[in-house]
């Protein structure tokens, strides 16, 4: 990272409050490709390489990968304190919009025009969710895991918790680490 | 709907556990909130719930905020920020404590396992929370077509999440979904 040139870095957590805070406010169904826009092309903060390095620790861990990625980040440059500026950049303003907006619903959602906007817009968000796992879906042609698998496991994944509403614990635990098993085994033996 | 102490505690461990649950991001939990929240405890109907995700779609920042406007569905402005506490402890303190300990060993053979297996099933748990969005509104024909319009469009062309929620919310105000 050090090779003669300092790379640019935030001067202090509250640098890193604004930046986060900033493309928190440009990310609307989704923040993570604005994250790449402002973290490392404009401000340079990463490198790419070790964005996309941040992106797959956040994944491996539970919770969101961009409150992770904001984290880590955080934690990089300035400790605790820094993965509490980064945090706070990221979701305090969007809650307080996403709440405003939870108030204006709870007062005006039985108006039919505000109910049917509501109910037009959670259609398409069902449509963009979807759309979500369906774009990760090639993906899993990198996977060590034989594609035949996957697509079993996907299709059982989706009928257990999406029609028959199965406790999504059993089926993580269940699915979830059978398919770790077997990636772990395959990944031992091309070794 | 009386909102009584243990119910508090109930929804603070409900989202602690969904926290740690949410490997692939908190929508992929979507479909056990909705489980419990709605199918068990019937502190929200559907409606709400969905209402809930699409606010949450429709306003800036990252998803999992859908978490703390279902709270304020659920219990009012307490309710938001139990919810919001909820699911961030645990994976925050995680990712924390987690991350250098990871970033050493991301080529090892149980973190890439982890990843390989994991990754067929939050796809499975992203389809499922579209199904689960999606199926309250089967009595209406035209919403499955403004369903199937969004993934199409998403899937294929480069237009922006914000305009096909605006798109969805003129349909709807027309009475058309």
């Amino acid at each position: 990272m050090s090779d003669g040139l300092t790379p640019p870095s935030p001067r202090s957590p509250a640098e890193l409050f604004a930046a986060f805070n900033a493309l928190a406010l440009q990310g609307f169904g989704g923040v993570l490709p604005v994250a790449q826009r402002e973290l490392v092309d404009r401000r340079g903060w990463l490198t790419r390489q070790q964005f996309v390095e941040a992106l797959s620790v956040g994944q491996v861990l539970p919770g969101p990968n961009i409150v992770n990625m904001a984290l880590m980040i955080g934690d990089r440059f300035f400790g605790w304190r820094g993965a509490v500026a980064a945090l706070a950049g990221l979701l305090l303003a969007p809650l307080a919009i996403v709440l405003a907006l939870a108030m204006l619903y709870a007062r005006f959602g039985s108006e039919p025009m505000v109910a049917g906007a509501i109910r037009g817009m959670g259609a398409v968000a069902a449509g963009l969710i979807f759309a979500m796992g369906i774009r990760l879906a090639p993906t899993l042609k990198n996977n060590p895991l034989p594609l035949a698998l996957c697509a079993a496991a996907v299709l059982a994944t989706w009928g257990i918790v999406g029609f028959a509403r199965v406790p999504m614990a059993w089926v993580v635990l269940g699915i979830g680490g059978a398919m770790v098993g077997v990636a772990w085994w395959r990944l031992g033996h091309k070794r | 709907m009386a909102f009584a102490g243990a119910d508090w505690w109930a929804l603070f461990g409900h989202f602690l556990a969904m926290s740690m649950l949410a490997i692939g991001g908190a929508v992929a939990v979507a479909p056990e909130i909705h489980r419990y929240v709605v199918d068990q405890r019937g502190w929200v109907d559907d409606t709400q719930f969905s209402a809930s995700i699409a606010l949450a779609q429709a306003a800036p920042g990252p998803n999992l905020l859908f978490v703390p406007v279902l709270g304020h569905a659920i219990a009012g402005l307490p309710g938001a920020l139990v919810a919001l506490a909820g699911i961030l402890i645990p994976s925050t303190t995680l990712a924390l404590a987690a991350s250098r300990w990871g970033e050493k060993r991301r080529e090892t053979r149980g973190v890439r396992a982890f990843v390989a297996g994991m990754a067929p099933v939050t796809i499975g748990l992203l389809l499922s929370a579209g199904t689960v969005l999606a199926v309250p509104q089967a009595r209406v024909p035209a919403a499955w077509l403004l369903v199937a319009a969004t993934i199409v469009l998403s899937v294929k062309t480069r237009v922006g999440p914000v305009w096909l929620i605006a798109a969805g919310a003129v349909v709807g105000a027309a009475g058309w979904v």
